[in-house]
């Protein structure tokens, strides 16, 4: 009997010095497995599936800047063998033309630029053009936001919006070929 | 002066530590919320090319994937170009048609982003892209690492 008094007196604490430990534990398991970062990549929108029976319109070909990917990844520029660097040059020098020079476009809102790529192309020579050809036009954008007075395009859009006169103007007309066409 | 201080040293010194549980509790549940355990698990190589123009897909869940590139193979082996949506190989390149309508149809604003390894010929990427054309998911995004330009 004495036993049992004995047991009684034994106050029920849990230790809780622990607890934080526990905690911290799982609380670096999760932010280790944790990813914050976003994805990242080039937003394209494919063209729509073509009907049979509608014909699409017809573009001048001056209004159409071609860019051919080779299987060696090497670049030709409107028939004329270019460097993957000089590609951002001539998009903004066809696109901002105006039908000053007749080898380019004829106005910014008509300017086009078509990539074209042989099937066994590379990947990354296609994606490197791909870059090139949008750093061209998030280029023309930055300067037409600095002359509206704002430090980049990213400030415009903050205060603009996504759907913007300067996106109007210049359009990213950028086609990725029919496979057939070529 | 001596006085003032001596009077001072003897408050009670130690933090409260009774708070501290909660304190990391509140970090842990912040951080079991916003995990995403990875769901599902690659089968194909794919090394994202580099680029600088781009943009950001802020709506995870607007975004599905769809991998190209060499399969694994054991003993770090790359085999043939494969295609993957969610956790399988597609065999039959004709089903991403189908697969991806019914993506379509529950998210209608569906973003495909194209996970390509940088060696995968254009070839088996165009054929993905007709199919996606004909399965209506136009918005596509092509997965690529930011390029440090200094």
């Amino acid at each position: 009997m004495p036993v049992i008094k004995k047991k009684e007196r034994v106050e029920p604490f849990i230790p809780t010095a622990s607890m934080a430990d526990i905690a911290f534990l799982l609380l670096i398991f999760f932010l280790v497995t944790t990813t914050i970062d976003v994805d990242t990549g080039i937003g394209m929108v494919l063209p729509p599936k073509l009907e049979e029976d509608v014909i699409p319109p017809p573009i001048k070909e001056r209004n159409v800047l071609k860019i051919l990917v080779n299987e060696q990844g090497q670049v030709l520029l409107e028939d004329l063998p270019s460097a993957v660097g000089l590609v951002r040059d001539q998009v903004k020098k066809h696109v901002l033309n105006n039908g000053v020079d007749p080898r380019y476009a004829e106005a910014t809102d008509k300017a086009l630029v078509s990539i074209k790529t042989a099937r066994e192309t590379p990947y990354d020579a296609y994606i490197q053009v791909l870059d090139e050809v949008w750093m061209a036009y998030f280029e023309m954008w930055d300067s037409e936001a600095r002359q509206l007075g704002y430090a980049n395009y990213r400030d415009y859009v903050a205060v603009v919006g996504q759907d913007n006169p300067i996106r109007e103007k210049i359009k990213a007309a950028i086609s990725i070929a029919e496979p057939d066409a070529a | 002066m001596a006085g003032h201080f001596k009077q001072k040293s003897k408050a009670k010194q130690d933090i409260p530590t009774a708070s501290l549980p909660d304190i990391i509790f509140m970090l842990l549940i912040f951080f079991m919320v916003t995990t995403v355990l990875r769901e599902t698990t690659v089968q194909v190589r794919t090394i994202l090319p580099k680029a600088e123009a781009l943009t950001k897909i802020d709506q995870k869940r607007l975004v599905t994937y769809l991998w190209i590139g060499p399969k694994k193979l054991p003993d770090n082996a790359i085999g043939e170009t494969g295609v993957q949506i969610d956790d399988a190989l597609v065999e039959d390149l004709s089903s991403v048609r189908s697969i991806m309508y019914r993506k379509l149809v529950e998210q209608p604003k569906l973003i495909v982003s194209l996970r390509v390894d940088g060696t995968s010929e254009m070839g088996i990427l165009m054929d993905v892209q007709q199919e996606l054309r004909e399965a209506g998911t136009l918005r596509v995004n092509f997965s690529t690492k930011r390029d440090v330009v200094l």
